[in-house]
């Protein structure tokens, strides 16, 4: 099939590959731009490792075409933040065990980011309900929970700190 | 949410600290095995059997060697040397030879330029077939009189064991109660998240670089060099970050040889990376268990003997297959007194995947039938269940029936915590139909005592390296693989050295930089990766205490090591700061290099008879668990509102990963008693995918409440014991066990699916309306406490 050139937009940066134009968007954040934070572990779209934000949703980029996704705003666990200015959904799952094996970790976190983004005080039905897409081996997911409750409070404390205009308290 | 332990004066073990490797998790840097790529790298695919039993006449490779990209083609003929985790089970090789054993069985594989081309060459490969007739059923196989899967295993039957401790005849005479029961445990997959993944470069000077999705490294680095016919000097295996394993990846998986064969053929770097299918295909999962169980207990409640026959369907090849029935075996009575034990074990082949270690290695499904049984035993003998496993403890230190030594002892503790935290004596029997509660008990190895391979070499080594930058580097073979075990060494050379551990980096299973650690299986790395850390760590203290005493004009046993600074113990003024004592040491020594080595005592080692060799542990580990459930009486659908899981770890080095690991374990076992089943039609598996093997997400999984109990055992690394496995076997009998108490019927094949609750359900109406009704639900009249 031939190549074509497709102008991406991840992570805020503009970028250009040539690929076939039924390269999946994972194949090409992948191999092609060389973020393979983004993880296959599955063959049927039932896992959720690849999941990233496409205008502020959550996708599964092994079953979208990278073609398809010009002039979108895409959202990699590369985007999230880098380890010296983690996002505190990163923070919470570092810090309280959301993470184990890591693999499933960037898809839950970018389903967590989506969840915090539209509704910033989930219930708990809430959050199963948000992170029932991903699938975790290790954790039987408590301490993800526990994760995405220190996201939570960490946002909050964030935008409390924000609104009375000093820098935001370190919340343990 | 979780009960979380203290630290008792310890700098850093006991706290609940993230995991090392936890930032680069979480930014996408690290990075796993499929991740990696370097320039030239070809893709590697593996042609599959499509029949259960074939003879292979011939394969045709030269349509596919002649298409345009295509690097490398290898059948069997280029590497036919056997191999096998085992050394008493080398009856695999990296593709078939003469016949294939199963759907899914290596053929070839290719190497080419891309995937799309090597999936294109695959389908170019002529391979003529004559397909044979092939054995699914293990009871079936076990009969077979012609066409064995291999010539030389008899009737199928890969391995038998016969154990009799005490005197089980005597010992059912002397019983009150006696029941029989048969219990079947359908097959599971670890599905770890991660599917295999291997890069394998070819490098100058005919090197051989491996990177590995393996939790078993230092095997793999043996296993290329028995089938590649290289030295093992020439021979690199790097473990990158794993995507966890569960023992998926503790023996050799066909991709990982095939990868090194590719790259041998074809001078160049090769990646061969699994599809979910594929995971599944290569499997190494936990077998079809079926039990014949039967026990007898006496009107006290105690247990007077135990008779089990154990039947495993252990698909195509050996793999672990004689260490997991051996495991069923040794395991079964061992957690309580337990006098009398009969124990025939059958391992089986079948033309299925090979089965292998999967978390709780054998001694899940004997669990299930156990404490079952021995809940059905407590309602027949009027007695509470909860009660009856009090009546029936060890007291340690002591040596088990079948020659175990137990140095420590926490179930007793597990109980109470269970007891009182699920409210136990208030809702056991108080319960409305339809709710039930159960409680059963589990236990695991902190690692075998005896090496799969007999030496007198340590299982583990570790190398502990300061310079002058004053960094502390830890060299170890301990494989992470999710579990914690870097961040677990981290805390103990930490602690020891009493230094930050921001202090320490970590150099992990590399077979170049690294000494020789047996990888991760068997709950081993905690106790015996962390005893050599320890010991290494200890080393260097010694020769940093050494070199200060002597510039402090003391004596070394004066010195201790906190916050960063070598200080006398009652002098403040004799005082070094860590940077300071690395210097004086470096002058005084020259060089500055701890070393720590693990062997199993003796007196850990076991038993003398056939088999004796599996289940010797240098410490177990015991859990507790509490199951609440729900089920609807009208569709049969299981809802599991709550598990409460005690576990003895000895010592949680640091609490957030064991609760993790304990957590983890509970929603494992969970998966297995509701939903996982590998489904099998004339050998060929019907849902090789994480759509239809469901494994449990968010919306089903239980409610998990963790409790750490700790027994410090007396040679553990800080009174540490196991905290990965353990706990998975008691999930499933207290589920079964409570919805016996919810609806009154006893479910002994697990999944527990809500089909087979109907059916029982409907069984008892049936037996209910032609004969004079027993009491409706069994709750015992006779509570104890």
């Amino acid at each position: 099939m031939n190549k074509g050139i497709v102008h991406l937009r991840i992570n805020g940066e503009e970028r250009e590959i040539a690929i076939a134009p039924n390269r999946l968007l994972l194949d090409a954040l992948r191999e092609d731009l060389g973020l393979t934070g983004s993880k296959r572990g599955c063959d049927d779209s039932s896992c959720g490792c690849c999941a990233v934000l496409i205008n502020g949703v959550p996708m599964l980029s092994c079953v979208a075409l990278a073609a398809s996704y010009e002039n979108c705003d895409i959202t990699t666990v590369e985007g999230l933040g880098g380890p010296s200015d983690l996002d505190p959904v990163q923070e919470g799952y570092a810090e309280m065990g959301g993470a184990q094996c890591g693999y499933c970790t960037p898809g839950f976190m970018i389903a967590t980011k989506a969840l915090l983004d539209r509704n910033p005080n989930p219930t708990m039905e809430e959050i199963r309900e948000a992170l029932s897409g991903n699938l975790c081996r290790c954790t039987g997911y408590m301490q993800i929970y526990e994760s995405v409750k220190y996201a939570l409070e960490k946002r909050r404390a964030i935008s409390a700190a924000a609104a009375s205009g000093v820098r935001a308290p370190v919340v343990r | 949410m979780a009960d979380r332990a203290q630290t008792n004066g310890f700098s850093i073990i006991g706290k609940p600290l993230a995991m090392a490797d936890a930032v680069s998790k979480v930014t996408g840097i690290g990075k796993y095995a499929d991740d990696l790529s370097v320039p030239g790298m070809l893709i590697g695919k593996i042609l599959h059997s499509p029949y259960p039993h074939a003879r292979i006449r011939s394969i045709d490779t030269s349509r596919a060697e002649a298409l345009n990209g295509v690097k490398a083609v290898a059948t069997g003929q280029d590497a036919p040397n056997p191999y096998g985790i085992l050394p008493i089970g080398h009856d695999e090789r990296v593709f078939a030879v003469d016949k294939a054993r199963y759907i899914g069985d290596n053929v070839a594989a290719v190497a080419a330029t891309t995937a799309e081309i090597a999936e294109q060459a695959l389908d170019l490969l002529r391979v003529d077939y004559e397909r044979l007739p092939a054995w699914f059923d293990p009871e079936e196989s076990m009969k077979a009189e012609s066409d064995w899967i291999h010539e030389e295993r008899a009737h199928n039957i890969e391995k038998e064991y016969h154990h009799v401790f005490g005197d089980p005849d005597q010992g059912f005479a002397q019983a009150d109660f006696v029941a029989e029961e048969r219990y079947y445990a359908g097959e599971v997959n670890h599905a770890a998240m991660e599917p295999h993944s291997t890069l394998a470069i070819w490098e100058p000077h005919e090197r051989l670089t491996v990177h590995s999705s393996t939790q078993v490294p230092f095997y793999l680095h043996r296993t290329i060099a028995e089938v590649c016919e290289m030295p093992m000097s020439q021979i690199r295996v790097i473990k990158p970050l794993i995507g966890s394993g569960f023992g998926g990846k503790s023996e050799i998986i066909p991709l990982e040889i095939a990868a090194c064969v590719l790259a041998k053929k074809s001078r160049k770097p090769v990646k061969i990376t699994y599809t979910r299918e594929e995971v599944f295909l290569a499997h190494r999962g936990r077998p079809i268990t079926i039990v014949y169980l039967k026990v007898g207990i006496t009107r006290a409640g105690k247990i007077a003997a135990v008779q089990a026959r154990v039947v495993q369907d252990g698909g195509a090849y050996c793999g672990y297959g004689p260490v997991t029935v051996l495991y069923s075996g040794a395991l079964l009575g061992a957690i309580y007194d337990i006098a009398n034990v009969r124990y025939d074990g059958f391992r089986v082949l079948t033309n299925k995947p090979a089965c292998g270690a999967m978390r709780g290695h054998g001694t899940v499904n004997v669990r299930f039938a156990f404490e079952s049984i021995l809940d059905q035993l407590s309602h027949q003998a009027g007695l509470d269940p909860l009660e009856v496993r009090r009546r029936n403890l060890l007291k340690a230190p002591c040596i088990t029936a079948n020659s175990l030594r137990v140095t420590s002892y926490g179930l007793p503790e597990c109980i109470e915590k269970v007891f009182e935290r699920s409210n136990w004596k208030g809702k056991k029997g108080k319960l409305p139909y339809g709710k039930g509660i159960g409680v059963a008990c589990s236990h695991y190895v902190s690692g075998a005592a005896n090496p799969i391979v007999r030496s007198n070499m340590p299982h583990t080594t570790v190398y502990i390296k300061i310079d002058r930058d004053s960094a502390v580097t830890v060299y170890t073979g301990a494989s992470e693989i999710g579990q914690g075990s870097d961040t677990m060494q981290i805390q103990i050379a930490a602690e020891v050295l009493g230094v930050c551990t921001e202090r320490i980096k970590l150099v992990g299973a590399d077979t170049e930089l690294t000494p020789v650690d047996l990888g991760s299986y068997s709950s081993r790395v905690t106790f015996m990766a962390g005893n050599a850390c320890l010991n290494a760590a200890k080393d260097m203290r010694d020769q940093l205490f050494a070199a200060v005493a002597k510039k402090l004009g003391c004596s070394p046993s004066d010195l201790v090591a906190k916050n960063d600074r070598v200080s006398h113990v009652s002098d403040p003024a004799k005082s070094v700061s860590f940077d300071e004592a690395v210097a004086i040491a470096l002058e005084f020594h020259g060089a500055l290099v701890g070393r720590g080595t693990y062997a199993p005592p003796e007196a850990a080692r076991g038993g003398k008879f056939r088999g004796a060799g599996v289940g010797p542990s240098p410490a177990y580990s015991y859990s507790a668990q509490v199951a609440e459930v729900t089920v609807d009486p009208e569709t049969g659908h299981l809802h599991v509102d709550k598990v409460v899981a005690a576990h003895d770890c000895g010592k949680a080095l640091n609490p957030l990963t064991v609760e993790g690991q304990i957590e983890g374990s509970v929603y494992m076992g969970f998966g297995q008693a509701l939903q996982e089943d590998m489904i099998w039609k004339d050998g060929r598996l019907m849902n090789p995918s994480l759509l239809e093997y469901r494994i449990p997400g968010t919306k089903e999984n239980p409610d998990i409440e963790s409790i750490i109990v700790e027994s410090v055992d007396p040679e553990g690394p800080f009174g540490a014991k196991e905290a990965g496995e353990g706990s998975l076997a008691a999930t499933i009998p207290a589920i079964a066990n409570a919805v016996y108490d919810a609806v009154g019927v006893r479910i002994n094949s697990v999944p527990i699916t809500p089909e087979k609750i109907l059916e029982a359900l409907r069984a008892k109406e049936k037996a209910l309306a032609t004969s004079k009704p027993p009491p409706e639900k069994s709750s015992a009249p006779g509570m104890a406490r």
